[in-house]
């Protein structure tokens, strides 16, 4: 076994390779849900945050983490799960959101949790589509924790929203 | 009592309201009235889950005897459990559930905001990652309550009935006793007082624009956090522990 180097950059650039089981357009780094990566002497920590309390693709992401991790030879590592900060849509580059739109998912608009959330009017979505603004929502709960449903009321086509958190 | 023991009751109490509200949500999988309804009781339901789960392991961890989540949520019988009896009230019609919803939501909402300043770091990171999720779930229960309350004169008639129904088991959410009390003082948990005040006014200001009226019942039942539940606890349980019960410690 080579030694490996205390260096956490390449292991970044692992990551990378795991998709969002999801939404396997984006990577879990696009996702921002590692938060970070550490030697604790000889071990190796991952520290990643939950997007949703709930979310049943963050098991799915820790065994992918393992093997990406036991793949490059790394053996004595560990993941642990933390809370806070607590994850934000706003962790999304703007890359990864142009890559959401290409997909079919209207990208989470910037500045966090919609403060309009309780009550106040929703921010217009851009259809992913057709690009027009004339959209409406058909629930605030769509095929993933993470989304909403709505639909174009220019083409008719129906979309997820990402939602902001 | 000493600390240590009032922290775990109070994670106990926290993680069987959601475990079970969230059980009762996932009951109506494949059941909603429309499919958007349906996937949202779903939605909320892993929301609610998923935050047992947190409680429920921080449980564990504060107890130190060894037990985790699936210990606590598996292996307790009844009178262990200590979610308010709210959460417990079955699904009924779709208007009953959204009124139980509503109800819980709006206590839920604001009991977080102030849990987010607790002293306990784990409970403060709880509270600041389940707000923004609850906060999608009071405004879907409240649209749906001014919905049903200002559409026809049937849903009128029976969300007031459903919000009548539930109003006894709403008491129980804000009432005090030794743990919460002693963990308010210490800056760990909540002051129950002021959530009440909050919730107050946000039920009457979302009932009037429902046209609905505030129900004026002032009995109000309690036993939840005490262990003493309503019948309905009991078929729960057996549904949902049915697996670890019959195979002990089988992995998925």
């Amino acid at each position: 076994m080579v030694t490996q180097t205390k260096d956490t950059q390449p292991i970044w650039e692992y990551l990378k390779e795991i998709p969002d089981p999801e939404i396997p357009v984006i990577n879990i780094i696009e996702l921002g849900v590692i938060r970070d990566i550490k030697w604790n002497d000889d071990e190796l920590e991952v520290i990643i945050t939950p997007t949703y309390s709930g979310c049943p693709a963050m098991q799915e992401m820790e065994d992918d983490i393992v093997k990406v991790l036991n793949k490059h030879g790394y053996t004595k590592h560990k993941v642990t799960t933390v809370l806070s900060p607590s994850w934000t849509t706003d962790w999304m580059n703007e890359e990864a959101r142009e890559k959401l739109r290409v997909y079919g998912i209207a990208p989470p608009m910037k500045g966090t949790a919609d403060k309009g959330v309780l009550f106040g009017k929703m921010k217009a979505v851009t259809c992913p589509h057709c690009g027009s603004g004339d959209t409406e929502m058909k629930s605030q709960f769509g095929s993933t924790a993470c989304k909403a449903l709505y639909q174009c009321n220019s083409c008719k086509e129906p979309f997820d929203y990402f939602k902001c958190i | 009592m000493t600390k240590e023991e009032a922290l775990l009751e109070y994670c106990i109490r926290l993680g069987d309201d959601s475990l079970i509200l969230g059980h009762r949500l996932s009951e109506w999988c494949g059941h909603g009235p429309i499919l958007e309804e349906d996937i949202a009781m779903t939605n909320i339901a892993l929301d609610l889950v998923g935050q047992s789960r947190t409680l429920l392991t921080y449980a564990g961890e504060v107890e130190g005897k060894g037990r985790g989540e699936d210990d606590l949520a598996y292996m307790r019988s009844e009178r262990e459990f200590k979610n308010a009896l709210l959460t417990e009230q079955p699904n009924g019609h779709f208007g009953d559930t959204m009124a139980r919803q509503f109800y819980f939501s709006a206590y839920y909402y604001f009991f977080l905001q102030e849990l987010v300043n607790s002293k306990d770091e784990t409970l403060a990171a709880f509270a600041e990652k389940s707000l923004k999720e609850v906060t999608y779930h009071l405004r879907h229960s409240s649209e749906w309550v001014i919905r049903l309350g200002d559409g026809t004169e049937e849903s009128h008639q029976k969300i007031q009935e459903s919000l009548e129904n539930l109003w006894r088991y709403t008491g129980e959410l804000f009432m005090t006793d030794e743990v919460s009390d002693m963990l308010a003082k210490e800056g760990i948990g909540v002051d129950l007082t002021q959530v009440k005040q909050k919730w107050d006014e946000r039920v009457k200001q979302v009932l009037e624009q429902a046209t609905l009226t505030l129900p004026e019942g002032t009995w109000m039942a309690e036993g939840g956090r005490k262990g003493v539940h309503t019948e309905h606890l009991g078929y729960i349980l057996s549904d949902l522990q049915y697996l670890q019960r019959s195979y002990p410690g089988l992995k998925w």
